[in-house]
């Protein structure tokens, strides 16, 4: 391309980009005669190259709109907000063509004569000053411009154009006479305004000092600059070996040499954020007129750098992020107004240096994220399940707008609500290695924090091993290291590994795990179960987005600065690593992919999430959850039970069972455990496999035999029909399915007297009264947990006095069920009862010795005995709510 | 008048295979090869050929040979260029470069091994031996690798 007409592109485009800006600031105060003057200069620069190019169309579209302006500085004009909408059409045209231009290097057929007569007509509209020539007169003083031109309106002849000039056009050698005799821009800018405080206005006075450089060549010298790098540190190695070498002083010099040529190229790569948000002004004010809203952009912190290539990679988020605010954010005038704020709303652009990130922040005043509306939505769409969706607190349902597929617009704008919505935003952040995060507060307004990392050529990284093998984790994701062991040991829920971690529970993985390599390791980094794991290990705690987990390494070398290299396209689609790079002694590694990690680590995260949701937040979480066995008993839908109950999941040779009087028995560890079928007797096979559910209670085992074990599912009970048929305590939605959970109790019952009990369902009391179950043997938490909640009741469930004594501070309960087996269990809840707030509630106490008198509290009912259990609290509902 | 072309010949397992002398960037002797855990299994590793990485990927995994016996001779790689990224085939031994008749290339034998077959571009009759003209880009996986060959 002609070198003129590259450099008229380039600075076309930037000056633009200062127009958009100025004339948004502009509309708001339309006496500021410099701002008027910049925006005025800028377009007529352009129509002059234009003219001295040979760019009619573009040229003609500028002069209209400069005479529009031309009106606007007279005074002749009032600017309203349609006639800048005029003129910022005729900027978008420019735009346009100017494109256009770049592509093909020649201005696009067609014409503009409809938008330059608008123009024209808008100037025209003005009504004439009276005396327009005075306030000419100060704009050129002002302009610095030759006084000599005479006014507008008056057809001149141009020698230059060979041709008469338009209505205000000035001819090319008084514009050169005047520009010669101008100061630089900045020049005029400064002087004509020295106590000014825009950054705008500032910015100006360092251009002088600078110079394009092709982004290629920053690139080149980028990564000539990462193998110099790489060349010192492997020289540093081979040198720290040998004893003493007359290369080291040299060598140290070359470092230190190397280290500032780095930080120099790395500076010639940051920009300020601020040409990043040169657009956004013109896109709020452009929304605020589409959606009749008024909303004010404060920016700050403009002046912040950071690498080019994150610059470019969060422009459109937070573009998208600006237009969000705008939209759903910041409410209309009248209902800000009938919230009692302002009815112009304000949305404050913010970004600030913060240890090695960028923070940049974009908040609204507006009314905030309305909880309940993207819970439901949520639910609507299938982001969250609706039992997870109630257990959540408010800020982890805010954060359910990252989900993808997730949009609150009530009604699609030409703004937003198009199908891509802030989950593009966080996709696009954590591609970067950054993370998104959003707070809000009802009726106050919304804040996103977005944090990225300054750079992305050269990281810091953790190096760790693993089953021999060494791998780099961006010091970025990594939180702290850990060494568990003695004092703060792994321990397990399940197979999942979780670490005690100043009162959090932390999720574990191996790294081993994740990346399916094993032996050479020892011990954490390759557990499968608890066999493998030893007492040690070191635990590299890492934060992605919201989840933190534990990765368990089996080594930790040191921190290293390490210049990322993509992955051949052969690798690329493994998620676990984002590169590769070579370390100091020519060693190749793969980088992990925090991301990708976190994925595989999403599984157990999501089981532990709940048991950190169960310690953060007890009262929602603590008794829904429960992992539930489902498996198939006769007929083809899904039935279940707790998964605590069942001590072992067996597949016994049905060959080996034998009837007796009392039904069916097995040999089962050298005791007869008899056996129960889901859907009665006749259902055991008699040959072949027989899938058992063994449920031991002591000494008692007892075998209940299923059709098939389908699979285990963590999920929040909640049962909703109280059935009466015999051995169901009632339906349950699981995974989407309606499924039974089978009354365990009853099945134990038949199959041994001792836990003979009527299976009659009590009638509910009525309003649902608030049980508190305070029970210390998990097996009857689990038991009669569901059972007290299938009878209509409120259930909470505690397992120490401690616990039940913090619930009850938090709120009231109408009866305590208590177990009376735990050595002064049943006191303490007395004791606890009388001094809360509601001293008349009513205690039950529980044994496993049916007759056995609790204390002073009077008789036991029997754990195993639910009839009397369910009398016991029926009878305690009804004189509660008589007293009430 | 026949025209020729140049060949790079090597062997994998007991066969010998030529590759087209333009394509080959470099012989050389791999060493401290960083496995990737959870890539395909024929990927050998990543490793450091003066300052780049290449990618090693192991001709007999490839090819659904045996792995190379512990007391062979240590291994070779042929290294490619493609789109800016280094790869280097792993094999057993380099030969000689040999001219041969373009046009004396014969199809696949419709009996060949169907991953052998997606690899070759054709067999040349020598005089002792038959050699198998390799598609480097589908033998690196480059292009046209269906799951079950990648598998």
């Amino acid at each position: 391309m002609d070198d003129l007409l590259s450099d008229f592109l380039t600075e076309s485009a930037e000056n633009l980009e200062v127009i958009d800006v100025e004339l948004v600031r502009f509309e708001s105060q339309p006496h500021d005669k410099d701002t008027l003057n910049n925006i005025f200069r800028l377009v007529h620069t352009i129509k002059g190259t234009c003219g001295f190019l040979g760019l009619p169309r573009l040229e003609a579209v500028a002069h209209a709109g400069e005479t529009l302006l031309g009106r606007f500085r007279d005074g002749a004009l009032k600017v309203t907000p349609e006639s800048v909408t005029l003129v910022l059409r005729s900027i978008d045209r420019i735009k346009e063509l100017l494109a256009h231009l770049g592509a093909t290097q020649v201005e696009p057929e067609g014409d503009d004569r409809e938008l330059i007569a608008a123009l024209e007509a808008a100037a025209e509209a003005a009504p004439q000053a009276a005396d327009p020539a005075p306030p000419v007169e100060d704009l050129m003083a002002e302009m610095a411009l030759d006084p000599d031109i005479p006014p507008e309106g008056e057809g001149r002849w141009d020698a230059d154009q060979k041709r008469w000039l338009r209505p205000g056009e000035v001819s090319l050698a008084d514009l050169e006479a005047a520009f010669r005799a101008a100061d630089g821009p900045a020049d005029i800018v400064n002087v004509k305004q020295p106590e000014s405080d825009e950054p705008e206005t500032k910015k100006g006075a360092v251009g002088a000092s600078t110079i394009r450089v092709n982004v290629e060549v920053l690139e080149s010298l980028m990564t000539m600059v990462s193998e110099l790098v790489l060349t010192r540190n492997q020289l540093i190695q081979m040198v720290r070996a040998k004893e003493d070498s007359e290369f080291k002083a040299p060598l140290q010099r070359l470092s230190a040499i190397t280290g500032e040529l780095q930080d120099s190229v790395m500076k010639t790569r940051m920009q300020p954020i601020g040409s990043a948000w040169k657009k956004l002004p013109r896109i709020v004010r452009d929304t605020c007129q589409d959606l009749d809203k008024k909303i004010e952009l404060e920016m700050e912190g403009e002046t912040t750098e950071l690498d080019r290539q994150v610059l470019e990679l969060i422009r459109d988020p937070l573009t998208h992020m600006i237009r969000n605010s705008c939209d759903h954010g910041v409410e209309s005038p009248e209902d800000r107004v009938a919230a009692g704020k302002p009815a112009t709303g304000l949305i404050r652009l913010r970004a600030y240096h913060e240890g090695g990130h960028i923070l940049i922040e974009v908040a609204d005043d507006g009314a905030g994220l309305k909880t309940e509306r993207i819970r439901q939505k949520a639910i609507e769409r299938g982001i969250v399940d609706p039992s997870e969706a109630h257990t959540m607190t408010d800020q982890q349902v805010h954060r359910l707008v990252f989900a993808p597929g997730f949009s609150t617009a009530a009604k699609v704008t030409n703004l937003s609500g198009r199908g891509v919505g802030m989950d593009v935003v966080k996709t696009n952040v954590e591609l970067i290695g950054g993370t998104v995060d959003v707070r809000s507060k009802q009726g106050e307004g919304t804040t996103f924090l977005i944090k990225i990392p300054l750079t992305l050529a050269i990281i810091s990284a953790l190096i760790v091993g693993v089953a021999g093998q060494r791998f780099a984790v961006p010091q970025l994701s990594v939180i702290e290291l850990v060494r568990a062991g003695g004092e703060q040991k792994i321990e397990y829920i399940k197979n999942t590994r979780v670490l005690r971690l100043r009162d959090r529970l932390l999720p574990l993985v191996g790294l081993a795990d994740v990346l399916d390599v094993r032996g050479g390791g020892s011990g954490g980094g390759s557990g499968d179960g608890r066999a493998a794991a030893s007492d040690f290990a070191y635990v590299v705690v890492m934060q992605v987005g919201e989840t933190r987990f534990g990765l368990i390494v089996d080594e930790v070398f040191d921190t290293e600065e390490i210049v990322v290299k993509p992955l051949s396209k052969r690798l690329g689609q493994i998620v676990e690593y984002s590169g590769a790079t070579i370390l100091g002694d020519g060693s190749v590694i793969l980088i992990l992919d925090p991301n990708g990690v976190a994925k595989s680590v999403a599984g157990v995260e999501r089981s532990v999430r709940r048991a950190v949701n169960a310690e953060a937040d007890p009262e929602t979480a603590a008794v829904q959850k429960m992992s539930m066995l489902l498996f198939r008993a006769g007929g083809e839908e899904p039935r279940a039970c707790p998964l605590s109950l069942v001590t072992r999941l067996e597949d016994l040779d049905a060959s080996t069972f034998e009837s007796t009087q009392r039904g069916m028995v097995v040999q089962y560890r050298g005791k007869l455990m008899p056996l129960v079928h889901g859907a009665g007797m006749h259902c055991i096979a008699r040959e072949g496999r027989q899938p058992v559910l063994v449920f031991g209670q002591g000494e008692h085992a007892i075998g209940l035999a299923v059709d098939e074990i389908l699979d285990i599912i963590e999920e929040r009970l909640d049962i909703e029909i109280a059935d009466t048929a015999p051995g169901v305590l009632g339906t349950a939605v699981l995974k989407g399915r309606s499924t039974q959970i089978m009354d365990i109790g009853y099945f134990l019952s038949q199959a041994d007297e001792r836990w003979a009990v009527a299976t009659t369902q009590s009638d509910a009391p009525q309003p649902r009264q608030r049980v508190l179950l305070v029970e210390a043997h998990p097996f009857f938490r689990n038991l009669l947990g569901p059972l007290i909640g299938a009878a209509g009741y409120d259930v909470t469930i505690a397992s120490t006095p401690e616990e039940a004594m913090q619930r009850m501070t938090r709120s009231g309960f109408d009866i305590v069920v208590a177990d009376a087996d735990a050595p002064d269990f049943a006191a303490k809840l007395k004791s606890a009862i009388e001094q809360s707030k509601s001293p008349e509630t009513a205690l039950i106490p529980l044994s496993s010795r049916g007759d056995c008198e609790a204390g002073d509290i009077g008789p036991a009912v029997a754990k195993s005995d639910r009839h009397a259990l369910l009398n016991a609290l029926e009878w305690a509902a009804r004189s509660r709510s008589r007293a009430a | 008048m026949s025209t020729k072309a140049e060949f790079v010949t090597f062997r994998i397992g007991g066969q010998i295979f030529g590759a087209a002398v333009a394509d080959i960037q470099d012989v050389f002797r791999p060493h401290s090869i960083a496995p990737v855990p959870r890539a395909q299994r024929e990927i050998a590793g990543l490793l450091n050929l003066r300052g780049r990485i290449v990618t090693a990927i192991d001709a007999r995994t490839r090819l659904g040979l045996a792995d190379r016996p512990a007391d062979a001779p240590a291994p070779l790689a042929i290294g490619f260029e493609r789109d800016g990224e280094t790869y280097g085939l792993v094999i057993d031994e380099i030969g000689d470069v040999i001219s041969l008749d373009v046009g004396a290339l014969e199809h696949n034998p419709v009996n060949l091994d169907p991953i052998w077959a997606s690899v070759s571009l054709g067999v040349h009759r020598l005089d002792d031996t038959l050699l198998v003209i390799m598609d480097i880009d589908k033998m690196l996986g480059l292009v046209g690798v269906d799951a079950s060959q990648a598998a």
